[in-house]
């Protein structure tokens, strides 16, 4: 018995079964929590964390790190709105934001994957960088949206389910497909896995890891988008602190942070553990300053179970 | 009654019984040789004497009579127990002496009592005979002199059985020659020496009785090597006879497939240039540090080059990565397989198909089922040993890893250079002729093959034509009929030392 139930946790299945019970014992004890209302809300409130997520999977995966989405989101949302309110036209809005979020991202993966600088302090640096531009234009002020059309973006329902829970979805398919099918995705968790014998084995590293950041500054510009319509303005200090969720919820889903190991259904699990614990403390009213002790502990529960998983794993 | 008893040792893996039923014993004051062929089950043995992995109910092992039961390497080190891999366990910023006594300093109040540290570990370096200065850095050492390090920290735990992982596969033979005469201090003084080699003239040289695995099963015991013949021993762990373990043959060469011409890089002191004909096999031999590899890898660009052209079949092609290599024909199989060649953490599959990926997707969306076929197939071709194609490679024996690397070649379209540096280092005698027959039957294909190696007998033996280098440049050049192993040593040796020196 005690060895099936350590065979089943330490499986490659175990997250997934520690969600589904998980998910089992919350919906049976805690009152409201399996109702429309309450899932559409759930799901509303990890589609920030989500989308970002999809992306930082794969710089995980590559043995990098982005510690500036949090700023990008921010910044990116900033310039949908003011461009949209400059030029009168939404979706110039918005192609100037995804532009902008996606030359953030060529920046880091340039410098570093061209001057070998490490992805950490990389990306702290333009963390603080783009997060002051995002101050700068708006002088530090929430920026109002002019035309209420892009209210819509979040506000409007598609079989009943909000806009934004579509975006994730259709980014989740996206994203676990080019993982899995495609040359880009494989050559991501290769260069993860050892970078200097890809390169040999003809991988252009490089170029990779720059696609990496490229793609992951446009997944911020659509989650800083939809994150502004939200909120209905642009908020030069918004999603502070998004990096740590993001990577919390990649790690909880089983993304090594020594490279080489990611899966799509895992990192959906780890941003709905992390969505559910949230929302169950809200159901409970358990004041937000205990929230972080609990997220916190979830996360190094997260990681010592990732670590008896590889060692399970290293002694086959 | 023997002082080391393995009785009735059982390990399995999931999908692989990685030792069946493997019985014998080792007396005091012994070195006890450990042969097989790679996945014979030699280094999980090890690994169950380190108390690294633990194994299957049933089996036991007992030290001076007693049963150990040990769950870790550290209850292992208590026993007496010490094993040296072939990576060393050595900190290379720290000085020889705090590596050998890190854990155990002598310190007053938590203050490291330096001259004293200095002092014991210098008086036990010299008693061991080992002549390296305490103070030195690791990360200064070369490898032989980390090699004694490792065993002096043996001997200052007052190990009882050491085992030794392929302890001269980097060393050069002054090197190990300095080895030899510790290990038959050691002995002298009552240990156990467990060896673990390929090669038949150490074992032959330095043991007193000998243990062969094959697939995981006790093949021979040689409580003496009395009237034990080398081809018996090949024979125990092959299960089979080799009689030339070489099997060259000759082959019809075609047009120069390969020109190089004037290629310069950092390491290269002057620029080199060389050809290779079609279905032929060059080969480049050299001490290390030669610039054999060097030289190799500027082909393939896998190091900045300086200058120089390359021609395929007549025609000049670009290459200044190893990507445009690849496209124009050039593969390379490094000599540091953990480093440079295989993807740790990703299956046999994900390894196979790394380069020639690009050619299994439709519209950039990769196929599977073309994955899984082509790495079937060439698990197939080169008998890579493997419960499944989904196996992690790091869980392979070195001789696999190679096939899966080669493999990884073989499945790519249109290579018509094959560089392999270093072709069976680490590799056993079957799965060596195996990796030979293969360079054969793709030079037959009309590959053009250039092998790069160390081993004077295998170049010799493999090669149609033999390059020598020594300090960076090309000294010789000889045709199989010529070949001649003094001459060959003579070329390969700088001016300084004589031929006689190495020649072992």
């Amino acid at each position: 018995m005690a060895n099936v139930f350590k065979k089943v946790m330490l499986g490659d299945q175990g997250l997934v079964v520690i969600f589904v019970l998980a998910f089992a014992l919350v919906s049976l004890f805690v009152p409201n929590f399996l109702t429309e209302r309450n899932m559409l809300g759930l799901l509303q409130s990890v589609v920030t964390v989500g989308i970002v997520a999809c992306t930082m999977m794969f710089c995980l995966a590559a043995r990098d790190f982005d510690l500036s989405v949090g700023s990008t989101v921010a910044f990116a949302g900033m310039v949908a709105v003011m461009a949209s309110n400059a030029t009168g036209s939404i979706i110039l809005g918005l192609l100037t934001a995804l532009v902008c979020g996606g030359v953030v991202g060529f920046i880091n993966g340039f410098v570093i994957a061209k001057f070998r600088i490490n992805a950490l302090i990389t990306t702290l640096a333009t963390m603080q960088i783009v997060r002051g531009l995002a101050l700068i234009a708006s002088d530090g002020r929430a920026v109002g949206i002019n035309d209420p059309g892009f209210y819509q973006l979040a506000l409007s329902k598609l079989v009943g389910v909000p806009t934004p829970v579509w975006v994730l979805l259709v980014l989740f398919v996206i994203f676990g497909f080019v993982l899995n099918r495609t040359v880009f995705g494989k050559n991501t968790l290769a260069v993860g896995g050892n970078p200097e014998a890809s390169r040999l084995a003809g991988v252009n590293v490089d170029r990779t890891r720059i696609w990496i950041f490229t793609l992951q500054g446009i997944v911020c510009a659509i989650a800083g988008i939809l994150l502004a319509s939200r909120i209905t303005s642009g908020q030069p200090n918004a999603a502070i602190g998004l990096e740590l969720s993001v990577i919390s919820a990649c790690v909880l889903g089983g993304v090594s942070l020594a490279g080489g190991r990611a899966a799509m259904a895992g990192v959906i699990v780890g941003v709905m553990i992390m969505g559910i614990a949230e929302n169950v403390m809200n159901l409970l009213n358990i004041p937000a300053f205990y929230q972080y002790i609990v997220r916190g502990l979830i996360l190094l529960l997260a990681v010592l179970l990732d670590n008896l998983r590889s060692s399970a794993l290293g002694r086959r | 009654m023997p002082y080391l008893e393995f009785l009735h040792i059982s390990k399995s893996y999931p999908g692989v019984h990685a030792l069946r039923d493997v019985s014998f014993g080792v007396e005091k004051g012994a070195v006890h040789g450990l042969m097989g062929e790679n996945g014979a089950g030699k280094s999980t043995l090890i690994r169950l004497l380190s108390g690294d992995h633990r194994p299957d109910t049933g089996s036991e092992i007992r030290i001076d009579g007693e049963a150990q039961k040990y769950a870790s390497t550290r209850d292992a080190f208590a026993a007496g127990v010490i094993v040296i891999h072939q990576e060393l366990q050595l900190v290379p910023e720290l000085t020889v002496a705090e590596n050998l006594s890190l854990g155990r300093f002598p310190a007053n109040g938590g203050v490291i009592a330096a001259r004293r540290m200095f002092a014991e570990v210098g008086r036990k370096l010299k008693e061991a005979g080992i002549d390296i200065d305490p103070r030195r850095k690791v990360k200064s050492l070369s490898i032989g002199e980390r090699q004694m390090v490792e065993i002096a920290k043996a001997v200052m735990l007052e190990a009882r059985i050491i085992a030794l992982d392929e302890p001269t596969s980097s060393l050069s033979s002054r090197e190990s020659e300095i080895l030899f005469a510790l290990i038959g201090r050691l002995r002298a003084e009552g240990k156990i020496i467990l060896y673990i080699s390929h090669r038949l003239d150490e074992v032959f040289r330095l043991c007193d009785s000998l243990t062969v695995l094959r697939d995981g099963q006790l093949a021979a015991h040689h409580p003496t090597l009395e009237g034990v013949t080398r081809d018996q021993v090949v024979a125990e762990m092959v299960g089979r006879e080799i009689s030339n373990i070489w099997g060259w043959r000759p082959r019809t060469l075609g047009d120069v497939r390969l020109k190089v011409e004037n290629l310069s890089g950092d390491k290269l002191p002057e620029p080199a240039s060389f050809s290779v004909r079609t279905g032929e096999i060059l080969g480049f031999f050299g001490l290390i540090g030669a610039g054999r590899s060097e030289l190799t890898r500027l082909v393939y660009a896998a190091d900045k080059r300086l200058g120089g052209t390359l021609e395929i079949d007549g025609a000049p092609v670009q290459v200044t990565t190893p990507h445009d290599a690849i496209r124009a024909g050039i593969a390379l199989c490094s000599e540091d397989r953990k480093h440079d060649g295989i993807i740790q953490g990703r299956s046999i599959e994900e390894n196979i198909n790394i380069s020639s990926r690009r050619h299994h997707t439709r519209l950039g969306v990769l196929s599977p089922r073309r994955e899984v076929a082509v790495a079937e197939e060439f698990i197939a071709k080169l008998k890579v040993r493997t419960p499944s194609r989904k196996q992690d490679i790091i869980n392979l024996s070195g001789g696999n890893q190679q096939k899966v690397i080669l493999g990884r070649w073989l499945s790519e379209q249109g290579i018509k250079v094959l560089i392999v540096d270093e072709p069976t280092r680490g590799i056993d005698v079957g799965a060596k002729a195996e990796i030979y027959e293969l360079l054969y039957q793709l030079a037959e294909a009309g590959m053009a093959i250039v092998v790069v190696s160390s081993e004077l007998p295998e170049v010799m033996g493999i090669c149609d034509r033999l390059l020598v280098m020594c300090d960076g440049r090309i000294s010789a050049e000889l045709e199989r009929a010529q070949f001649n192993e003094h001459a060959i040593l003579a070329a390969a040796l700088p001016d300084t030392r004589t031929p006689d020196k190495i020649a072992s």
